[in-house]
């Protein structure tokens, strides 16, 4: 009983210190906490459903923010991982019927080793080019893809892989946990000192280089590491659909990844996260509502465009950047963050203006 | 068939030539990757759809038409939607597809996803060497030419020409030398849109129309762009003739080859890449100040 209470009383300081102070924190908090509340409130299959794919998706576009935005690899092809990952996962269950926990990982596997295929060739490349190279990778694999359809099941993809968990209620856990944890871990990677490192190679790759830092070897770990996480989504995302095909390596999932990313707001890892929790329900929604009006002809994907349009106009930096900037100051000579309502710094007693 | 992939190699590059070359510019001189480029391509097309289809105009005002409402909507996208947030990059890469996707939307909505011709200009065909060639194929390729040589001689011997190429090569220097670097940023967007915009009019008849045709040609563009050398004029040039012969000889020669050859298109690229990272003619931007 004893050890409990100094645990829970841990728990209980690192909650009043670190998290309740900062408004952007709360908001988090209160995310996570909703986000594993809600199936007791509602069961709704298709409600889970959709909200099953966010998470998914979200931790894709966290991880395409840990590549492009903390390292500065612009990658315009993040959707050659999932496509990957889906594609070994679904290879492992078919053919040698191996169950979700090992073919999942097995899949991030495949996404790492796709990482450092691609990382190689790309490590000479930067800014545009290496973007637009990047491009070329997930189209030479969907042209393969559809040459060799005894393998790859062509353009209908290989289907009938086994369930997820035995129940969507289960299966919304294990992708929303996953996507807490991995999220979170994502996170910890920016804020360690490999992810210093590699938040420098972007801002100025020679100075790093010059500081005797092998800038080469993380930038492949970032390609492995972002692979990882986006191969656990393909993965994931072949199990929960129960499908993997030539959808999964499609140009248009590329150019969805940045939008979500972009939209919530780069370099942030949350941003991305928060960004497709925003989108992809929103256009589920759009779909429903403009479902009811028959006449109507299908213009949701425009309104779509238009409202990340519309965002980027008024918010350059993503939303969820401008958000933060408006309920948190940093304190000018710490840069520590701080909630909006406090005169001074709640670490070094500077005066905030 | 040798002649076939000839011809069909020389029509493909020089209309990749026409849109690479136009994409390069704004590349150059912008900073900006608009990957809207080849969605006005697609505008342009649709637009004499409508001119000589639908209000039944001749040929020739429907496209000089299509050319100029094309360059304005470029323009009024460029003002609206790129300037206000120019020095966004990632911004205005995602307000670029933005843009791709809505136009595509508006099409698929006022059209549906019918595939739609245009008739050509000229019926009948030429039979060299024992191969049928369509007149219109010969006129496209001509005017492609034209087009081609046209700007050519803009880049050179113009003014204006000059002020684009050396904005493009340092920006800064440029203003120091008293050009007004966002008058000329807008004038290489209207010279970009509006070669975009001869592109669609001149292939219009040998495509089908449909509201995703802007895809391959995208693929297509940003593939030649950086096997020429970013920002290269003649590198573009040379790049669309390469990877169009290539596209003709994969369509004709490998089985299941129109399924590869975006994939072989590709990996050409790749492979020149590996062995020179900054392109065929690779001209390396000064680092930004």
């Amino acid at each position: 009983m004893g050890l409990l209470g100094v645990y829970f009383r841990r728990t209980v300081t690192i909650l009043r210190s670190e998290v309740l102070v900062l408004p952007s924190r709360i908001a988090v908090l209160v995310f996570i906490v909703a986000l594993m509340a809600l199936p007791l409130f509602t069961q709704d299959y298709y409600f889970l459903r959709v909200l099953i794919l966010t998470s998914i998706f979200a931790i894709f576009a966290a991880s395409w923010d840990l590549l492009s935005g903390f390292t500065g690899q612009m990658n315009f092809g993040h959707a050659l991982f999932f496509g990957v990952a889906a594609y070994v996962t679904a290879l492992l269950n078919l053919k040698l019927g191996l169950p979700p926990y090992f073919s999942i990982p097995l899949g991030a596997v495949g996404g790492v080793l796709t990482g450092l295929v691609v990382g190689i060739p790309c490590l000479r490349l930067k800014g545009s080019y290496l973007a637009l190279t990047t491009l070329a990778f997930p189209i030479i694999l969907t042209g393969l893809v559809f040459a060799i359809p005894d393998v790859t099941g062509g353009e209908l993809g290989l289907a009938g892989l086994s369930r997820l968990t035995g129940s969507r209620v289960m299966d919304y856990y294990l992708t929303s946990g996953l996507m807490v944890i991995l999220g979170f871990a994502m996170w910890k990677i920016t804020d360690s000192k490999t992810g210093i490192i590699l938040h420098a190679i972007r801002e100025d790759e020679l100075a790093v280089r010059t500081s005797g830092v092998n800038t080469t070897r993380y930038k492949l770990l970032a390609f492995c590491m972002s692979g990882f996480f986006a191969g656990v989504a393909g993965g994931l995302y072949a199990h929960f659909m129960r499908l993997a095909g030539p959808s999964g390596l499609e140009v248009g999932l590329s150019f969805q990844v940045i939008i979500w990313a972009v939209f919530g707001g780069m370099v942030t890892i949350y941003g991305p996260i928060a960004g497709v929790f925003i989108l992809y329900p929103l256009m589920e929604v759009l779909r429903v509502a403009l479902d009811s009006f028959p006449g109507l002809p299908e213009m949701r994907m425009f309104i779509f465009a238009a409202l990340v349009l519309l965002t980027l106009l008024f918010m350059p930096e993503g939303l969820i950047p401008w958000v933060r900037d408006k309920v948190e100051i940093e304190c000018p000579r710490c840069k520590v963050r701080n909630a909006f309502n406090r005169k001074r710094c709640r670490v070094c007693d500077a005066v905030l203006d | 068939m040798i002649l076939d992939i000839i011809i069909d190699g020389l029509i493909k590059g020089s209309v990749y030539a026409l849109l690479a070359i136009g994409f390069s510019l704004v590349l150059g001189v912008a900073r900006i990757i608009n990957i809207a480029h080849t969605a006005l391509y697609m505008t342009a097309a649709y637009l004499i759809y409508v001119g000589t289809k639908l209000m039944g105009l001749p040929a020739p005002l429907a496209m000089v038409a299509s050319v100029v409402l094309t360059v304005l909507l470029g323009l009024l996208v460029y003002t609206l939607f790129i300037k206000p947030i120019q020095e966004h990059e990632a911004a205005v890469l995602i307000a670029t597809i933005a843009v791709a996707m809505m136009i595509q939307e508006v099409f698929l909505m006022v059209f549906g996803g019918h595939y739609l011709g245009v008739n050509p200009l000229i019926d009948g065909y030429a039979t060299i060497l024992g191969v049928k060639v369509t007149y219109q194929h010969l006129l496209a390729l001509g005017l492609a030419l034209v087009v081609l040589v046209a700007t050519r001689l803009f880049l050179v011997k113009t003014r204006l020409g000059l002020a684009i190429r050396s904005t493009a090569q340092d920006r800064e220097v440029a203003n120091l030398m008293g050009m007004n670097v966002t008058r000329v940023a807008m004038s290489t967007m209207a010279v970009s849109v509006g070669m975009a915009a001869v592109t669609g009019a001149i292939v219009v008849p040998l495509v089908t129309v449909e509201p995703t045709m802007w895809m391959h040609p995208l693929i297509m563009m940003l593939a030649i762009v950086v096997l020429g050398g970013l920002g290269s004029i003649e590198g573009s040039f040379v790049g669309a003739y390469i990877l169009g012969f290539a596209e003709s000889l994969v369509v004709f020669m490998v089985p299941m080859g129109s399924f590869l050859k975006d994939s072989v298109a590709l990996s050409i690229m790749i492979l020149v890449l590996l062995m020179r990272p900054e392109g065929l003619f690779g001209v390396s931007f000064e680092e930004e100040r």
